[in-house]
């Protein structure tokens, strides 16, 4: 078995899941702490780093094993990889054959981490610490380690039936984005919400955080393709063409429309050109990249900066936006543009003579984003009658910073 | 003796410094402060959502000097700190009772 493992391959894997992990923090936690106002950076940067370290346990004791573990009726894998019994050194070829089965373990772990990151943008500068910790891991277990078995487990039904998601966008971004909308709605709005002024604490953070996680998503992507050849290359190359397309249309539509561009638009864009292109790298060649990459900034732009306002509801930092609906929109143009001569082992889109394919990305996509939301109403509404989800009035108006860890971001 | 008291926009403040110091004005106090007049503020659009500003960032500069010597710190930053534009800035003009140097107790002038 040893024999097997191929050493390329190995280094690539490790690396691609450090970098996903670089994503999370810094990348995701400056993100998101610059959006929010001074008195929260702290406690919005700790909603990242304390998740890394409690998914990862999750992930190990029973995370990994329900997501990867043996099927049960193409539903969830089973404990018999709890505390990662027989996840040891040797390949596992069900999943890549070349490294060593821990390496696909700890990188798909950077995955499961992320996820429900992102989530928290829904409800920054709001949300009690205790509650976010309960809900994470449950929606961690509950959300997210079913979602993963479906799409990528060998017997996960979503697999079985051909729905094709080469990096996350159902099992991350619909899932998250979705999820997000759901606690948007059930947590209300901020106390001053459209009354008082939210701007951005500190827009340098958030352009570090969002080009980190530019950065990181070469090893999301790319690293996806399990092995460091072709494949992973050309996943690499369409994820940077569909940011570059996506920033710079964001920030041309905004200079349009708003007569100034603006650094958070193209920072914006990118990342909504990532999300898109999450579930297409890997299946579709560069001008698809550009085409999804321009969709996704015109898309995401209108979600964010106009609907949001019409319907109100305070998805603080843009996770429903940017991951919910661009992560939709990468699912369903891969259903387009998914192109057998870049991926054999793919299968061809509707602008590739397979109008079928497209129907079975509407149901991947309608499913999870379904079962994503009424999961995670479910779970927010159960955790507010036990212990409550949302600070009192004087710790949000005093922030998550002092209310919740006795600490300040910035002492002069 | 009078402190006079100028609100001036920062990117003037070497140039009105460098003016002060040829004319012989030997130290000063430079604050960053925030404020508006009839120039009122700007707005800030962050994703769609508008912000109005109403405070512009300006520097306060504190210098005081003996009566002689008014007119001319006056018209040194009248001179150096006018754009010509809404916001230039204003003088404030008071008097000042005593003036102490704190390492050798002198007052008044001398102190100055």
């Amino acid at each position: 078995m040893e024999s097997q493992i191929n050493s390329g391959d190995t280094a690539f894997i490790l690396i691609s899941a450090a970098l996903v992990m670089l994503m999370t923090i810094p990348g995701l936690a400056l993100f998101y702490s610059g959006l929010v106002r001074r008195k929260n950076v702290l406690g919005t940067i700790m909603q990242s780093f304390i998740l890394v370290g409690l998914i990862t346990i999750q992930w190990v004791l029973v995370g990994y094993s329900l997501s990867f573990g043996p099927d049960r009726m193409g539903l969830i894998g089973g404990f018999e990889w709890f505390g990662l019994s027989g996840v040891g050194l040797d390949p596992n070829p069900d999943y890549a054959a070349t490294i060593p089965h821990q390496a696909f373990m700890i990188y798909q772990a950077m995955f499961a981490i992320i996820t429900p990151c992102l989530i928290a943008g829904a409800f920054a500068e709001r949300m009690k610490f205790s509650a976010f910790i309960i809900f994470s891991l449950l929606w961690a277990t509950i959300v997210y380690d079913p979602l993963a078995h479906w799409v990528w487990g060998v017997g996960g039904w979503m697999r079985t039936m051909g729905a094709l998601d080469f990096a996350g966008g159902t099992v991350v971004h619909i899932s998250s984005g979705i999820s997000a909308l759901a606690a948007a709605i059930v947590m209300g709005k901020r106390i001053g919400y459209m009354r008082d002024p939210m701007p951005p604490h500190n827009m340098t953070l958030v352009v570090i955080g969002a080009a980190l996680l530019w950065f990181g998503w070469f090893g999301f992507n790319a690293g996806s393709a399990l092995s460091s050849g072709g494949l992973a290359t050309s996943a690499f190359v369409v994820t940077h063409i569909a940011a570059a397309a996506a920033s710079i249309t964001w920030t041309f539509v905004e200079w349009m429309r708003h007569g100034k561009p603006t650094i958070l638009g193209a920072a914006s864009g990118a990342v909504a050109g990532l999300v898109a292109i999450t579930p297409a790298a890997g299946f579709v060649g560069p001008i698809s990249a550009i085409l999804i990459g321009i969709s996704v900034g015109i898309v995401c732009f209108i979600a964010v900066v106009i609907l949001k306002n019409k319907l109100g509801y305070d998805d603080s930092l843009d996770a429903f936006g940017v991951h919910g609906v661009g992560g939709t929109l990468g699912a369903l143009a891969t259903g387009l543009f998914a192109s057998k001569a870049i991926n054999p082992a793919g299968a061809d889109g509707l602008f590739f003579g397979n109008p079928g394919q497209l129907g079975i990305q509407v149901l991947a996509t309608v499913v999870t984003a379904v079962f994503s939301f009424v999961a995670t109403l479910i779970i927010l509404k159960v955790i507010d009658l036990v212990i409550g989800i949302r600070v009192q009035e004087e710790d949000e108006i005093m922030g998550l910073d002092l209310s919740q860890h006795n600490e300040t971001g910035y002492t002069f | 003796m009078k402190k006079i008291e100028a609100i001036i926009k920062p990117f003037k403040l070497d140039e009105v410094k460098d003016a002060l110091s040829q004319i012989g004005i030997k130290g000063n106090t430079v604050t960053e402060v925030k404020g508006f007049g009839r120039q009122k503020g700007h707005t800030e659009l962050y994703r769609g959502a508008e912000y109005v500003v109403d405070f512009l960032p300006k520097i306060k500069l504190e210098v005081v000097v003996t009566d002689d010597m008014v007119e001319k710190v006056i018209q040194t930053i009248v001179n150096t700190a006018r754009t010509g534009r809404i916001g230039d800035g204003k003088i404030f003009v008071t008097n000042v009772d005593d003036v102490v140097r704190i390492r050798t107790g002198e007052r008044g002038e001398d102190a100055i």
